[in-house]
């Protein structure tokens, strides 16, 4: 077995939801020591969100959670207790990178903030990420992250131009914001071995998001050009779209993005006839006559399975794919032979799938080799071995409520 | 100028020889400090013919899609299929520490600068290779593009409305700043390994696995409850047993100038808080009267009826029309109400509390003789800011810096080298 990259590094996960401990779970796959922080007293919302285990919410059934908390030790702690400042005290002296993702102030409430943590230890990484960020007149503003969608313009750029504004199922920015603050978090610590000094990261999810929609932002401020919602129309391409085919709700994506590629789909779709059609002989017809263009190539997919039509089409040198399901991802071949989902065994959920990385290590791959942990599944280890606790004072600990157990959970999810 | 005191990645160069899919990548690398040396073909990166362009003058010098992609890049022309290109592109090797490629899977092999090739010539070097689908497997070979890349991963069957096709953003292209961010990150687990080992390596990026990561639970829905999420408009839809049946929650709401989203529900303590500001705020202008003292600590998504909910919506649809966007967003947050507006760009560049950060940043393009604004950090740091160092490249605008200074080829054999289209 090959040294894991991030092996012998210790992250204090303080962070919940999805943007921050996405961030830690990219270092315990490749090796760090993480420890998740977390309260049956205040679940963790991806704990309470769904998909849960046989469609039954319990606290330790959500695949929601556990996607994003591979290969970490899980502790419970209620932070709101006083008593809990030793053990989080020691936790941010053992760690080289502390994680906050908490709502604005929660932190500090907790003397967990930067600042407190410095003091305890000099050298910390320590990441902040939120909605809007620190600081700002919309610091406080409590949303989900289906909020952030709307105040990023993804509502209103992602639909039919006939119809009103939609909400994207996927809560787009904490898909987007953890990439950068991995990124910083590493560079920080690479900084670190040369100067020996900590850092302070803050991020706000939003502005992360935003950077995702550039050109658009350009559009607007150079030429004055708001988004619109385009369905699956291209500005630049056609045919360019999402067609019908056969079974049930099935769909597939084509985009032919030159004349070259425009013969080639004439000659597989059998009308060697529109490459010289007035209509379609050219982009600037093919954009003028799009609707019946996009129709009539809908008459000719709806024969044909989506994994037919890509094959036909990719195997002429055009660019299709399945508009691929949640059953598709997991039965696709290509994910397959990436390895992209692997199947780990969970304490209750029992084998289910986790994702990996977008990027294959030729030396050093991500490795994946423990599902997420109940809540307080490792309170024996972490606060024995990792924190030197008595046995004596974690009963005491127990008693007083610092170490929450599911007798403190609420009785319904 | 950055330094390698006050950037993470500075003193660090990059050589990035990728199209539109593979820009962003290089961009984060620069955005943090690197060195990045952009390598386009005599005459240009294709990817400069894609729009929109700066005051909708299509031209190779003015894509915005160019602009917004490649700060922070210096840029030359080499064309790597000539003898001479490639031995140009070696000497450059031995200066950098990541090479950044998007070419279809097995191309830089052909040539000979494969990453075992340029490992040999620049030990610890991290090649990151970004495509479609992957360097191997069956549809290793596939073309994609913004949408079909989308579809694949998973992203498009989840947007849209119910009995139409699924969508991808109109936001395009979402596929390629997807795997341009996580070839970056790719390339950073690699940089640390590299400075704590000096052992380099092949990273190896596929577009359809980074959207497939973006997808929320689409997968993990159907790998337990066996159903697929498909886009269901402005609604989120919970299936409930019989006599129940499907229920339509409503998030997305219209208002006097627009619509905002709402999570409008009760039984959990923060919806309880929030759906009881907004109906106190609606009653405190004489507006939803019929919801008013409606406990909202009693609401249960599993029993309650779709007409008792359409009742409801429709009394607070009947308030917020009353209101703008932003006059609902300011009361929001003051009052603890789960609301945000649905912005467009335009209200996103005037977003206060994005000012008030200070979020956008200026960037010079002295040769439109103006300044444009462009989106800011994505995440912050006082000592080693995130910043732009510089405005996208022109096509070989630093030949001379690189070519004559830095590898010390004389005028005249530059003249050859674009003579025989190797530069």
């Amino acid at each position: 077995m090959t040294r894991q990259v991030f092996e012998g590094l210790k992250v204090a996960d303080f962070s919940w939801g999805a943007a921050g401990p996405q961030v830690s779970r990219e270092l315990a796959e490749h090796g760090a020591t993480v420890i998740r922080v977390e309260s049956h007293r205040r679940l963790d919302s991806l704990r309470t969100g769904g998909p849960f285990k046989d469609g039954q919410p319990g606290t330790n059934r959500s695949a929601m959670y556990t996607a994003y908390n591979t290969n970490k030790y899980g502790i419970s702690l209620d932070l709101n207790n006083p008593k809990s400042k030793e053990v989080a005290r020691r936790l941010v002296a053992w760690a080289d990178v502390v994680a906050d993702s908490m709502a604005v102030g929660t932190m500090a409430k907790w003397g967990l903030d930067y600042e407190s943590c410095r003091k305890i230890n000099p050298g910390v990484i320590y990441f902040s990420t939120t909605q809007q960020g620190q600081y700002g007149p919309h610091s406080d503003f409590h949303g989900f992250g289906h909020h952030a969608n709307a105040l990023l313009g993804l509502c209103t750029a992602t639909g039919w131009p006939d119809s009103d504004p939609t909400l994207p199922f996927t809560p787009y920015c904490d898909y987007v914001a953890p990439w950068y603050l991995t990124i910083a978090v590493i560079g920080a610590l690479l900084r670190r071995r040369q100067t020996g000094k900590g850092m302070y990261i803050e991020q706000s999810q939003f502005e992360a998001g935003l950077n995702f929609v550039a050109p658009h932002l350009l559009d607007y401020t150079v030429n004055g050009h708001v988004v619109i919602r385009m369905g699956n129309r291209d500005r630049y391409m056609s045919p360019h779209g999402v067609y019908p085919c056969r079974g049930v709700d099935r769909w597939v994506a084509v985009a032919v993005t030159n004349e070259e590629q425009w013969q080639r789909f004439c000659l597989v779709i059998g009308r060697p006839d529109w490459i010289s059609d007035a209509r379609f002989a050219t982009i600037v017809s093919r954009k003028e006559n799009e609707d019946e263009l996009d129709r009539l190539i809908g008459e000719w997919t709806k024969d044909y399975a989506p994994e037919q039509v890509m094959t036909m089409m990719q195997d002429a040198g055009v660019p299709a794919g399945v508009v691929q399901t949640g059953e598709d991802l997991l039965n696709d071949p290509q994910l397959k032979h990436r390895q992209h989902y692997r199947v780990l065994d969970h304490p209750e959920i029992g084998p289910h799938s986790y994702n990996a990385p977008a990027y294959h290590l030729s030396k050093t791959p991500c490795d994946p080799r423990t599902a997420a942990p109940c809540l307080g599944q490792h309170n024996a280890y972490v606060y024995k071995e990792i924190l030197g606790f008595s046995d004596d004072e974690i009963a005491d600990m127990l008693v007083e409520g610092v170490i929450t157990t599911d007798a403190d959970a609420p009785t319904k999810i | 100028m950055v330094t390698e005191h006050d950037s993470l990645l500075g003193g660090y160069r990059v050589l990035d020889l990728t199209d539109e899919k593979g820009h962003v990548c290089g961009k984060v690398l620069g955005d943090f400090g690197a060195d990045v040396i952009k390598v386009e073909r005599p005459g240009g990166d294709p990817s400069r013919n894609i729009g929109p362009f700066y005051k909708d003058i299509p031209h190779p010098e003015k894509s915005l899609l160019w602009f917004s992609t490649n700060t922070s890049k210096r840029g030359i022309t080499l064309n790597i299929e000539t003898l001479g290109g490639r031995e140009i592109f070696r000497k450059l090797v031995e200066t950098a520490d990541f090479v950044l490629e998007s070419f279809p899977p097995g191309y830089m092999d052909d040539l000979g600068l494969g990453y075992p090739e340029l490992e040999k010539i620049k030990p610890g070097i991290i090649v990151t290779s970004i495509t479609p689908f992957g360097q191997s497997g069956p549809y290793a070979r596939y073309q994609s593009t913004d949408l079909v890349g989308c579809a694949m991963g998973g992203l498009v069957r989840i947007l849209g409305e119910l009995g139409r096709p699924p969508v991808r953003m109109s936001y395009d292209p979402q596929a390629y700043f997807q795997v341009g961010v996580h070839a970056a990150l790719g390339s950073m687990v690699a940089h640390y390994h590299r400075v704590l080992t000096g052992e380099g390596q092949h990273v190896d990026v596929s577009m359809q696995e980074a959207v497939a990561l973006s997808t929320m639970t689409a997968a993990e829905v159907y790998d337990l409850m066996k159903v697929n999420v498909i886009g269901t408009g402005q609604f989120f839809v919970s299936p409930r047993p019989e006599p129940y049946g499907l229920l339509f929650l409503r998030f997305v709401y219209p208002c006097k100038d627009g619509h905002v989203v709402i999570y409008y529900a009760g039984g959990a303590s923060g919806l309880i808080q929030s759906s009881q500001a907004l109906l106190d705020w609606a009653n405190e202008e004489g507006m939803a009267l019929e919801l008013k003292g409606y406990d909202f600590r009693q609401w249960d998504g599993s029993t309650i009826t779709q007409q008792e909910l359409d009742q409801q919506y429709e009394a607070i649809i009947e308030f917020l029309m009353t209101k703008t966007k932003d006059e609902l967003f300011e009361e929001a947050i003051k009052r603890g109400i789960m609301l945000a507006p649905c912005a467009t760009t335009e209200e996103i560049s005037r977003n206060p509390h994005l000012q008030a950060r200070g979020f956008w940043e200026k960037v010079d393009h002295p040769e439109l003789g103006e300044t444009i604004v462009y989106p800011g950090a994505p995440v912050r740091m006082e000592e080693t800011p995130w910043r732009i160092q510089c405005r996208a490249p022109l096509p070989g605008e630093h030949n001379e810096e690189v070519y004559e200074k830095e590898l010390g080829f004389s005028r005249e054999q530059m003249a050859i080298m674009k003579a025989q289209n190797i530069i």
